[in-house]
């Protein structure tokens, strides 16, 4: 049976499996993904968002997908991840589920950590309100892949006005069950008023060939602020597809931070929809690649409405063989009237077979807007290295030196310590 | 201390350094002139080690070890200093940080101990007095956003900081006001012993009046073409080059 095929048969038995619980909404979403997704199946070489990331025919050929439709947690928080005691709320999801009892409870009054499952039952109109609303299944066949399977995830809520002080980090760890497809799903609401940091950490290495395909959705409501962070520290046998859609309502802030480490393909989708006026976003992005690793940052900034602000600042290190693809979209819609957007993507690379594809893509359908973008590629600066050095540094530090300044300045906007000493120590051990 | 003999130098197959021979001893200051573009911040980069030139013929001996096969940082921690011409700027990168880890792999390399935090501060607030610069400088990134005259005296900071055996000055003079330069010259002049050398490369007479060297050498087309006392640079000061050029042409 071909891989469509298969994953038709999953399809039709989940459907069958869940028939009678909670959420006809749902059912219908899934449906309607499924379909999304069979139309056209994964993406083909020629497709032009997947032009430089051959991610869609690697995983047709590579995995059965015989454990789509039923993830299992096994994981018994015996090994644990990194972070795990930091002061945090911690969940901890293995193969794509929460696992049985690491909800944290009593999280006091405004956070609520749940399973979509349960939110489906308790909360079914902010359910209906937002899942699959924001990450649109007709713009990504990974994302429709995900969606016509969703039925585990993760449900958080923080309710208006609260300030949740502590970090939110969401582990995603592959167990030991060896399942070769990890659907890993969330949603995220920031009420109005309310603020929150979340970090999403994909830090388990299993050195096991395996396709890992996550979707987050993310609204944050007027006047809420939210600090995101995604760290990608997988093993190098990890394909992973990432979609991040972040929804932001009047006057809100949001920052991203998507760090990536490692990996063999990994490529982020990460969208803004700026919904309303008077947003403030930044993207800060980071990847230091080496050996065969391929990383692709796709992201999109959607102006929507006036006075709204955006920044994003990506920055590479490639090593070895390493491939980058950075393609950063800005779309200033006709009513964005004095929208500011930027954008820079800047590369090191650090050896002749490494190489990076970059391409900024502004779209401005306003007239009276303020955009840039620049992106810059080269190699390290063998006058600075020389000056080093000629002062008593050895070569190997000098480059570490020149390379953790090029990364700094977004290194240092990370100010969830334990985190951004992580990302440090991880960073410099790869450059050393 | 420092004996160069024949040393020929180039980039790209095009030779620059036609064998040039200089001795210098400890405790000597020597001065090298010269009309622009005859090679004098190339010969001050081949003796730092810049990887670019490649030496093509002859042979520098520095404190009895053969130079031309050390690495740039080794150079350095055998006690070798360059003052760049053009210090290039580094973003990101403090001054202080930078600094303390050229002390500490100095120090590493001849097997001292290395300087915690607050007697690294202590050694480099005395050298700050001594060039009379900005400790605000110090936690700037390297040379980013400095003035020209700021670069200079970073370049003569670092120098008091590493204390060298040998110090080369590419035109440290070169865009400093005149207090600035009295400052420097009394830099170079406080670090000077019987111990250590001195070598000025300098289109002017001004600083050698502040910092009066033994020997002044005049550098013409990649050689060494005329040496003499301090009074070379005067007569260098009232003629010009052209004189020399023609001595040179006349062979
Ligand atoms: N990296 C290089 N690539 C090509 N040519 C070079 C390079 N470095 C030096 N040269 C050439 O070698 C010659 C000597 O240059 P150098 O900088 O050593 O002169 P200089 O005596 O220091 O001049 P100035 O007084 O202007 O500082 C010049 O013709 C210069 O163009
Ligand atoms: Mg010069």
């Amino acid at each position: 049976m071909d891989t469509i095929g298969k994953i038709e048969r999953h399809f039709k038995a989940l459907q069958e499996n869940l028939n009678g619980s909670a959420g006809n909404a749902w059912r219908k979403l899934r449906r309607e993904a499924f379909e999304a997704f069979t139309a056209n199946g994964f993406p083909k070489m020629k497709d032009e968002e997947y032009k430089y990331t051959h991610i869609g025919k690697v995983i047709e050929k590579k995995f059965d997908f015989s454990g789509l439709a039923s993830p299992t947690a096994e994981a018994t928080l015996e090994k644990r991840p990194v972070f795990h005691d930091a002061d945090a709320w911690h969940v901890f999801i293995d193969n794509g589920k929460s696992v049985d009892g690491s909800l944290p409870e009593k999280t006091g009054e405004g956070l609520e950590i749940t399973t979509l499952r349960e939110a489906a039952i308790n909360h079914p109109e902010l359910m209906e309100k937002h899942l699959g609303r924001h990450a649109d299944v007709h713009k990504d066949p990974f994302t429709a892949l995900n969606t016509a399977f969703s039925h585990e995830g993760v449900f958080i809520r923080v309710r208006k006005n609260a300030t949740i002080g502590k970090p939110i980090i969401l582990h995603y760890t592959d167990g030991g069950s060896g399942a070769d497809i990890i659907q890993t799903r969330n949603l995220i609401i920031i009420e109005d008023g309310a603020t929150a940091n979340i970090i999403e950490s994909f830090t388990s290495a299993m050195e096991k060939e395996r396709f890992s395909n996550h979707v987050s959705e993310i609204s944050v409501g007027a006047q809420a602020r939210l600090n995101y962070y995604k760290l990608q520290n997988q093993d190098k046998e990890i394909y992973q597809v990432d979609n991040t859609v972040i929804a932001q309502a009047r006057d809100s802030y949001a920052q991203s931070f998507v760090v990536t480490l490692e990996g063999r393909i990994v490529r982020n989708n990460l969208h803004f929809l700026l919904e309303d006026e008077n947003t403030e976003t930044h993207l800060f992005g980071l990847y230091v690649a080496h050996g065969q690793t391929h990383v692709d940052n796709h992201t999109v900034v959607d102006h929507q409405l006036p006075h709204c602000y955006s920044n994003e600042i990506y920055k590479g290190i490639l090593d070895n063989k390493s491939k980058g693809v950075f393609n950063g979209k800005i779309f200033v819609q006709p009513h964005a009237q004095k929208t500011n957007a930027f954008q820079s993507n800047k590369n090191i690379l650090l050896t002749d077979e490494a190489s990076i594809y970059t391409k900024p893509q502004l779209e401005i359908w306003a007239d009276d807007v303020s955009c840039s973008h620049g992106c810059t590629t080269g190699q390290l600066d063998e006058e600075q290295l020389f000056y080093l050095r000629s002062r008593g540094i050895n070569k190997s530090k000098a480059r570490a030196m020149l390379l953790h300044a090029f990364v700094n300045d977004i290194l240092d906007k990370i100010d969830i310590d334990f985190l951004h000493d992580y990302i440090n120590e991880e960073m410099y051990k790869r450059l050393d | 201390m420092l004996s160069v003999k024949n040393l020929h130098a180039g980039i790209e197959g095009q030779a620059i350094l036609k064998g040039i021979d200089l001795e210098v001893k400890p405790g000597e200051v020597h001065a090298i002139m010269g009309p622009n573009g005859s090679g004098k911040s190339t010969f001050a980069s081949v003796l730092a080690g810049r990887e670019e030139y490649e030496v093509t013929e002859g042979e520098v001996t520095f404190l009895g070890k053969n130079l031309l096969e050390m690495a740039p940082e080794d150079r350095a921690r055998e006690g070798l200093f360059l003052a760049f011409q053009y210090p290039v700027e580094i973003a990101g990168v403090s001054t202080t940080n930078f600094l303390r880890t050229a002390v500490n792999q100095i120090r590493e390399y001849r097997g001292q101990e290395p300087l915690d935090a607050v007697r690294f501060l202590k050694h480099i607030k005395e050298k700050l007095a001594l060039v009379e610069m900005d400790p605000k400088l110090l936690s700037r990134s390297l040379n980013e956003g400095f003035s020209g005259g700021e670069k200079k005296k970073n370049e003569i900071f670092q120098m008091a900081v590493l204390e060298p055996k040998l110090a080369i000055l590419d035109e440290t003079d070169s865009g400093l006001d005149i207090d600035a330069l009295r400052i420097v010259a009394k830099g170079v002049n406080k670090l000077k012993s019987p111990d250590n050398a001195t070598i000025l490369v300098t289109h002017y007479q001004r600083l050698l009046d502040y910092i009066v060297p033994d020997y002044v050498h005049v550098l013409y087309k990649g050689r060494i073409v005329k040496s003499g006392g301090k009074d070379l640079a005067l007569e260098l000061e009232e003629r010009g080059y052209d004189w020399i050029k023609e001595e040179v042409a006349a062979g």
